[in-house]
C-alpha cells in the first residue's frame, strides 16, 4: 500500500521539478549567492567571486580525488596530510635540486602514499577509514619528521609568481581545479576505468562476478586520489610560499563535508564530478558570503554543520521517493 | 598443539606482542616499568581512556562518532566556566547534563531518524566548534582559584598512590564492561551491530538502543571533560581537537571491528593503554616526538590487519 503511494507521489513531480530535486545542491548554490547578493554590496562582484573560485580550489582538488574514491564505496581521511608532506618537500627541495624536480618528488610522494593506501586497502581486505586513519597520523608525523616544527619558506620567490596569472579573474589555481574537475569527469562518464568504479561502488559482487579487477581499480583511485592532494599542496605551497607543518589538518574533513554536500554518497556507486562542484562551491561561497556580512567565526562552524545535516535530510527523503 | 598455539595467539596475540614490546623497552630503559612511570602513562591515557569506552557502545552497534573530540572542547570550557559562576558540584552537574544532551541529540539523528553516522557526527564535529567560540566568546577560560579548589581531586591529586582519573578510568571501564556484558542493553548493543535487521525481528526497538548509545557516548565525554578541566586548570578552544581521531584509534587497536557486532571495553582498554606505552616508550628510547605518530601508523595497519587474517584463515584478501 505505502509503496504505491510513493510511486504515484513521485509520479506526480514534473520532470523539472525532478531534475531540480535530483541537483538540489546547484538549486541551494543559487539561493545562497542570490541571498548574499541581497545582503552584501561587495559580494556579487567580478572580483570578489574571482577569490571565491581561488578559495575554493584547494578543498575543490581535494574533492575531485574524494569523489573518485567515494564513488568506489572507500574514503580517504589522509588526504590532508598528503597536501602538506607534498608542499614541505616542493618547498624544501627546491634549494638542493631546482624548482620543478622539487615539485615532481612532492606530486611523486602524494602518489606514493595514496598508491600504499590503495594497496593495503585492497591486499588487507581492511575498511579503508581505518587504513587512512593510520594514515592521517602516520604521514603528519612524516610531514613534523622533515620540517622539525618550523615553516619552510621559500628562498626564492619566482616560486611564489607562478600561480599569479590571471585570466580575467580567475586564477591560475582555480583554472587548474576546474580543468581538473571536468578531467575527472570525463574518466568517470567516458572511460572504461570510470564506469567500472561505479560499479564497483553500487554492488561489489556483482562487479566481482562480472569480471571486474576490483583491487586494481580502488588501487587507482586512491593513488589518484592521493596525487590530487599533493598537487593541492603544491599549489598552497606556491600561493604562500611558505609550507607548514600543520597545513591542511582537518581539511578532510571539509573535502567529505563539501563532496557529501554534493550529493554523493558514501555508500558508493553514486555521485558525480559536477555534484562535488556544487559541493565545493557552496562550501566556498558560505564561507565568503558570512565573511563579508561580518558575522563571527563561530556562525560558519554552525551553518556548516546544519547545512550538512539538512542535507543528509534531503537525501534521506530523495532516495524514500525513489525507491 | 599447533592449532592450540594458533587459537591462542589468534585471541590473544595482540596482548602478546604488546608483552614482547613491553619487555624489551624495559629492558632497554631502566625507567620504564617503575611505578612512577607507569601511572604517568595511566594519567595521560586516562582521558582518551574514559572518552573510548562510551565509544566502544557506538562501535559495536556498528556506527561512529566524530564529535567527542569537539565535545570535549566545548564541556572542558563548560565545566571550567561554571566552576568559576556557580561553584565545582554545579559545574559537574550541568558538565554531564550537556554531555549527554549533545549524545541524546546525536541518537536522535543517527538511530531515530536514521542519517549516516559519520556524515552527522562530523556535522556536529563543526558545530559544537561553533558553540564553543560562541560560548567563550574566542578567548581561553581559567579556574580561578586553582591552588584552593576541591575540584582539583579529578585530575591532579592521588588516591593510595593511584592516580585519581586512572582510578576514574578503571571504575568507567568496569561498569561500562558490566553493563555491556551482563545486561538486556549490553546484549541489545551487539545484537544491534550483528544484524540490525534480525534484531529488530526479535523484537528490539533498535533505534532505541542506538539512541541510548550515543548518549552514553556523550556521558563518557563529559568525565572526561571533568578530568581535563581539573587537571589543566583552564579551556583553549582548541583542546580536545583530534581526539576524536586517537579515541577511534585505540577502540581500533583493541580490535572492535568498525562494521559494529564485536569488540569488549576490555580490548579498548588494551588499545587505549597500548599506544600510550609505545608512545611513552618510544620517548624512554630516545626517539624524536613524531617518531611515535609513524609507529601508531604502523602499529594500527598490523593489528587489524593480522586480527582481521587471523578471523578469515589467510593474510591476503
Amino acid at each position: 500500500m505505502s509503496a504505491t503511494t510513493s510511486i504515484t507521489k513521485a509520479g506526480g513531480h514534473s520532470s523539472v521539478a525532478r531534475l531540480l530535486m535530483r541537483n538540489h545542491i546547484w538549486v541551494f548554490l543559487a539561493l545562497t549567492v542570490v541571498v548574499f547578493s541581497a545582503s552584501s554590496p561587495y559580494f556579487l562582484t567580478v572580483n570578489n567571486l574571482g577569490n571565491v573560485l581561488t578559495q575554493a580550489a584547494f578543498i575543490g582538488i581535494l574533492a575531485i580525488g574524494m569523489t573518485m574514491v567515494m564513488i568506489d564505496g572507500e574514503i580517504d581521511l589522509s588526504v590532508g596530510a598528503i597536501l602538506a608532506l607534498a608542499s614541505a618537500l616542493a618547498i624544501g627541495l627546491q634549494d638542493h635540486i631546482g624548482i620543478w624536480p622539487a615539485v615532481f618528488v612532492g606530486l611523486l610522494s602524494g602518489a606514493a602514499l595514496g598508491f600504499l593506501n590503495g594497496t593495503l586497502v585492497a591486499l588487507s581486505g581492511m575498511h579503508s577509514f581505518i587504513v587512512t586513519l593510520g594514515g592521517l597520523i602516520g604521514i603528519r608525523g612524516l610531514v613534523f619528521i622533515y620540517t622539525g616544527e618550523d615553516a619552510l619558506m621559500v628562498s626564492d620567490f619566482s616560486y611564489t609568481d607562478y600561480p599569479e596569472i590571471y585570466l580575467g579573474p580567475v586564477s591560475l589555481t582555480a583554472m587548474i581545479f576546474i580543468a581538473l574537475a571536468l578531467f575527472f569527469q570525463w574518466i568517470l562518464s567516458s572511460t572504461r576505468h570510470g564506469r567500472e568504479t561505479y560499479a564497483i561502488g553500487d554492488n561489489i559482487d556483482a562487479a566481482h562476478d562480472a569480471g571486474i579487477n576490483i583491487k586494481r581499480h580502488k588501487i587507482i583511485n586512491f593513488t589518484l586520489c592521493g596525487a590530487l592532494a599533493a598537487i593541492a599542496g603544491i599549489l598552497l605551497s606556491m600561493r604562500l610560499g611558505t609550507a607548514e607543518p600543520n597545513a591542511g589538518k582537518v581539511w578532510e574533513l571539509w573535502t567529505i563535508i563539501a563532496v557529501v554536500l554534493g550529493g554523493t554518497r558514501l555508500q558508493g556507486g553514486y555521485g558525480s564530478m559536477w555534484m562535488t562542484i556544487g559541493g565545493v562551491l557552496t562550501l566556498a561561497v558560505l564561507r565568503n558570503g558570512l565573511r563579508l556580512l561580518n558575522t563571527p567565526n563561530y556562525v560558519e562552524l554552525m551553518v556548516m554543520g546544519t547545512v550538512l545535516v539538512l542535507a543528509l535530510l534531503i537525501d534521506k527523503l530523495l532516495s524514500r521517493q525513489e525507491a | 598443539m599447533q592449532t592450540e598455539v594458533k587459537a591462542f595467539l589468534r585471541r590473544h596475540g595482540l596482548l602478546a606482542g604488546f608483552g614482547l614490546f613491553l619487555i624489551s623497552v624495559a629492558l632497554s630503559a631502566d625507567a620504564f616499568l617503575t611505578p612512577g612511570n607507569i601511572f604517568d602513562v595511566l594519567r595521560q591515557v586516562s582521558i582518551t581512556g574514559v572518552m573510548a569506552v562510551g565509544v566502544t557502545f557506538v562501535v559495536i552497534t556498528g556506527r561512529l562518532d566524530l564529535s567527542v573530540g569537539s565535545l570535549l572542547t566545548l564541556l572542558t570550557v563548560i565545566v571550567v566556566d561554571q566552576h568559576n559562576t556557580s561553584g565545582p558540584a554545579m559545574a559537574i552537574l550541568i558538565t554531564l547534563a550537556a554531555g549527554i544532551g549533545v549524545g541524546m541529540f546525536n541518537g536522535v539523528l543517527v538511530g531515530l531518524v536514521g542519517l549516516n553516522a559519520l556524515i552527522v557526527t562530523l556535522a556536529m564535529l563543526s558545530f559544537l566548534q561553533g558553540l564553543v567560540l560562541f560560548y567563550s566568546g574566542g578567548s581561553n577560560v581559567n579556574v580561578q582559584n586553582a591552588q584552593t579548589t576541591w575540584f582539583a581531586v579529578f585530575g591532579r591529586h592521588d588516591l593510595l598512590g593511584v592516580p585519581v582519573p586512572a582510578l576514574i578510568f578503571l571504575v568507567t571501564a568496569v561498569i561500562a564492561a558490566f553493563v555491556l556484558n551482563r545486561t538486556v542493553f549490553g546484549r541489545q548493543v551487539f545484537a544491534v551491530g550483528g544484524n540490525e535487521t534480525a534484531s529488530r525481528f526479535s523484537g528490539i526497538a533498535s533505534r532505541w538502543t542506538v539512541f541510548w548509545a550515543y548518549a552514553l557516548s556523550g556521558l563518557t565525554t563529559a568525565i572526561a571533560a571533568v578530568i581535563m578541566g581539573s587537571r589543566v586548570m583552564g579551556a583553549q578552544n582548541t583542546i580536545g581537537q583530534g581526539y576524536e581521531l586517537t579515541v577511534l584509534a585505540g577502540v581500533i587497536l583493541g580490535g572492535t571491528s568498525l562494521l559494529g557486532g564485536s569488540g569488549s571495553i576490555w580490548r579498548t582498554v588494551l588499545g587505549i593503554t597500548m599506544l600510550g606505552f609505545i608512545q611513552n616508550g618510544l620517548l624512554l628510547l630516545g626517539f624524536p616526538y613524531y617518531v611515535q605518530w609513524l609507529v601508531t601508523w604502523a602499529v594500527i595497519i598490523l593489528a587489524v590487519w593480522i586480527d582481521l587474517g587471523a578471523k578469515r584463515g589467510r593474510i591476503l584478501a
